[in-house]
C-alpha cells in the first residue's frame, strides 16, 4: 500500500496576522512556516501504520503546491519519517488550482490512501481534500479520527453532526483528517533530520489550471471595547450583566 | 434560475442549522431575483417539509431513498449536482458544518463551481461576486471574489440572523439517477450522541483550561453547563493532559465554535484558543492571572480563581431561576 500526504505550508499557529501591499498580501516578515497542524497528524499516524509491517506500507510520500521556499517544510516531513516528497512547482492560488494540481500528478503516480489535513491554518477553506476526490471520481471521506488498517481494508472512524460513524472504503480513498488522527505530532530525530538531506524531494512542473477564485484583500479584525471587570465577590453582578445588559442567558 | 439549498435533518427533523440556512439563501435569491429551492434527502414527513417554506424556501425538493441512508460524500455530491441542474442552480447554499465541509469541495469540482468556504454575511456584491469570510483562523477576513458562474457558499454555523418569511411552497419529490459505482464506502456502528448538548450546536459554552488544575476539578465546569443548558469545552492543554476528550478541545486546531455566550474559566487565551472562540457573541473570563489575554478578548471578567468563582457563578445562576 501506498499513503500520500497533502501538505499545506502554513504560518507558525502563534502568528499574528498583518498584511502588505494596500492589505493584499500577506505579510511574511520574521513569520515561522510549518506544516499545516492537521497534515502534520495525518504524517504522524500514516508512520504508525507503516511501523507495523503486518499493514505492509511500502511508502510515504508528501506533495504539496508551492514555491522553492515550501521545501524546508517539505524537508520537515521527510525528516519525520516521509520517504519522499513531490513539489508541484506553483503559486497555490485557491483550493480548486492545488487540488487540480494534485490530481493531474495522482493519474499518472497512483496511491492507495490518500491524506489531507481538515483545512488550512491559513485559508481555511476545508476543501483540498474533497475536491481532489471528486477529480479523481474516488470515495472521500471526513473529519476522520482513527484509520487503522486490517486485512489490507481501510477502516476509518468518522465524525458526523451528532455522532461518529465507522467507515469502511474501496482504495484508493481520500481521508480527510482532524484532531484525533495521531495523539501527538511525531517529532523529527537527529538522524532522521540527517536522513532527509539525502531522501527524495521532486519537483514537478504545473499544468495550466485557472483558478475559480480570487481574494482581493484582507481586513483585520475590529478591536474590540474593552473587558468590563466585576469584582470576584460580585459574580450576582455578571449574572445581571448577562441576563439584562448583553441578553445570554 | 436559483438559488439552491441544501438542508440536513436528524432522524426526520430538521436542525435550527437548516433555517438559518434557508433564510440566508432567500436573502440572495432575493438580491439575484430568483427563486430558492430547498433540498431534503432522507425520510422528512411533509410537515416538517413545509417547515422550510417559514423561511422563504419558494419550493421543496425531497429525495427519499434506501441508498442515501447513509452520507457517502460521492453519492450525495451526485444528487446535489443533479438537482442544481435540474432547477438551474446560479448559487449552491450549504452547512460549514462535517458534512457540508465534506460536499461543498466535491459539489464545487462536479459543478466547476468556485467555493467560498465560511461566510457568515450575505455577499458584498454580486457582480463581481464578491464573499467576506475568515482566514488564518479568524485572525482575519478576506474579501473574496468567486469567478465561476455557478458559485457555492458554506454558511458558519450561528452566525447569520435568520428571520422567518413565511411562504407556501410547493414539495415535490425527486428520484436521482444512483448509479452503483457512487458508493464506494459502507457505513457501520454508527454511534449517535444522545441526551448531550453539541458543542457544535450549543448557544451557551462552558469551558475549562489549566486554571482548572486537574481533570479531577471539573463538576462545577458540567454543573453550570447543566443548568445554562450549555454544552462543555475545554483548551488545548486540557484534552493534552486528558483531563478531557479531544472532541471537546476548542480553539485552531480543534473546534471552532461561535455560541452566544463562552465562559473561559482558567484558560489564560494563547492566540491559538482565541481563533477558536473569537467570533463568539459575548465571552465572560474568569483568569487568576489579570494580564492573560483571554480578557483582551472577552466581554465580561472576573480576576479570581475558579475555585471560588464557579460556585458562586453557580449560586447565582440558581438565585436567578
Amino acid at each position: 500500500m501506498k499513503i500520500l500526504i497533502c501538505l499545506s505550508n502554513v504560518p507558525d499557529t502563534t502568528t499574528k496576522a498583518k498584511f502588505v501591499n494596500d492589505n493584499t498580501a500577506f505579510d511574511t516578515t520574521g513569520i515561522q512556516w510549518i506544516i499545516n497542524p492537521w497534515d502534520e497528524l495525518a504524517l504522524t499516524r500514516a508512520i504508525e501504520l507503516k511501523s507495523d509491517a503486518a499493514n505492509s506500507i511500502e511508502n510515504i510520500t508528501v506533495i504539496t503546491v508551492g514555491e522553492k521556499d515550501a521545501e524546508p517544510t517539505m524537508r520537515k516531513a521527510l525528516a519525520i519519517g516521509a520517504d519522499d516528497a513531490v513539489r508541484i512547482d506553483a503559486e497555490p492560488t485557491d483550493a480548486y488550482f492545488v487540488a487540480a494540481q494534485i490530481a493531474e500528478y495522482l493519474k499518472s503516480n497512483p496511491f492507495d490512501l490518500i491524506f489531507n489535513g481538515i483545512e488550512s491554518a491559513d485559508y481555511n477553506g476545508s476543501a483540498v481534500g474533497g475536491m481532489l476526490a471528486e477529480f479523481l471520481n474516488i470515495p472521500s471521506v471526513s473529519a476522520v479520527s482513527a484509520v487503522n488498517i486490517e486485512n489490507g481494508q481501510v477502516k476509518i472512524k468518522r465524525d458526523i453532526d451528532g455522532g461518529t460513524e465507522e467507515v469502511s472504503s474501496e482504495l484508493p480513498v481520500v481521508a480527510i483528517a482532524q484532531k484525533g488522527i495521531a495523539k501527538e505530532p511525531m517529532i523529527a530525530a537527529m538522524r532522521g533530520i540527517m536522513m532527509a538531506r539525502k531522501k527524495p524531494l521532486n519537483v514537478v512542473a504545473p499544468v495550466e489550471i485557472e483558478a475559480l477564485t480570487g481574494i482581493v484583500n484582507f481586513e483585520l479584525p475590529q478591536p474590540k471595547p474593552p473587558c468590563k471587570m466585576i469584582e470576584p465577590d460580585n459574580v450576582k453582578e455578571l449574572v445581571n450583566l448577562l441576563q439584562n445588559e448583553a441578553k445570554v442567558i | 434560475m436559483s438559488v439552491l439549498v441544501f438542508t440536513e435533518n436528524w432522524d426526520g427533523k430538521f436542525k435550527k442549522m437548516s433555517f438559518e440556512l434557508v433564510s440566508y439563501a432567500s436573502k440572495i435569491a432575493e438580491m439575484l431575483n430568483i427563486q430558492t429551492v430547498a433540498l431534503s434527502i432522507g425520510d422528512v414527513q411533509e410537515d416538517e417539509l413545509k417547515k422550510l417554506g417559514n423561511y422563504a424556501a419558494d419550493k421543496i425538493i425531497s429525495v427519499n431513498n434506501d441508498k442515501l441512508k447513509n452520507l457517502d460524500n460521492q453519492a450525495y455530491t451526485s444528487v446535489i449536482a443533479q438537482v442544481a441542474e435540474k432547477e438551474g442552480a446560479k448559487v449552491v447554499i450549504i452547512a460549514h458544518n462535517n458534512t457540508g465541509k465534506a460536499l461543498a469541495p466535491r459539489l464545487s469540482v462536479k459543478l466547476k463551481a468556485g467555493l467560498g468556504a465560511g461566510v457568515s454575511k450575505l455577499p458584498l456584491s454580486l457582480d463581481p461576486f464578491t464573499i467576506f469570510k475568515k482566514v488564518y483562523s479568524g485572525k482575519a477576513y478576506s474579501n473574496l471574489v468567486i469567478k465561476s458562474d455557478i458559485k457555492i457558499l458554506t454558511l458558519a454555523q450561528n452566525s447569520f440572523e435568520f428571520e422567518e418569511n413565511i411562504k407556501s411552497p410547493a414539495i415535490e419529490s425527486f428520484e436521482p439517477a444512483l448509479s452503483d459505482d457512487l458508493f464506494k464506502t459502507t457505513v457501520s456502528n454508527v454511534q449517535k450522541q444522545t441526551g448531550k448538548i453539541l458543542l457544535i450546536d450549543a448557544e451557551i459554552v462552558v469551558s475549562g483550561g489549566r486554571g482548572m488544575k486537574s481533570g479531577d476539578n471539573w463538576s462545577p465546569i458540567e454543573e453550570l453547563a447543566d443548568l445554562l443548558g450549555a454544552a462543555t469545552a475545554c483548551s488545548r492543554p486540557v484534552s493534552d493532559e486528558g483531563w478531557r476528550p479531544h472532541e471537546e478541545h476548542t480553539g485552531q486546531t480543534g473546534k471552532i465554535i461561535a455560541p452566544n455566550l463562552y465562559i473561559a474559566a482558567g484558560i489564560s487565551g494563547a492566540i491559538q484558543h482565541l481563533a477558536g472562540i473569537s467570533s463568539s457573541k459575548c465571552i465572560v473570563a474568569i483568569n487568576t492571572d489579570k494580564d492573560a489575554p483571554i480578557f483582551e478578548a472577552a466581554d465580561y471578567g472576573i480576576i479570581g480563581d475558579t475555585a471560588k468563582v464557579l460556585p458562586d457563578f453557580i449560586q447565582a445562576v440558581k438565585e436567578m431561576k
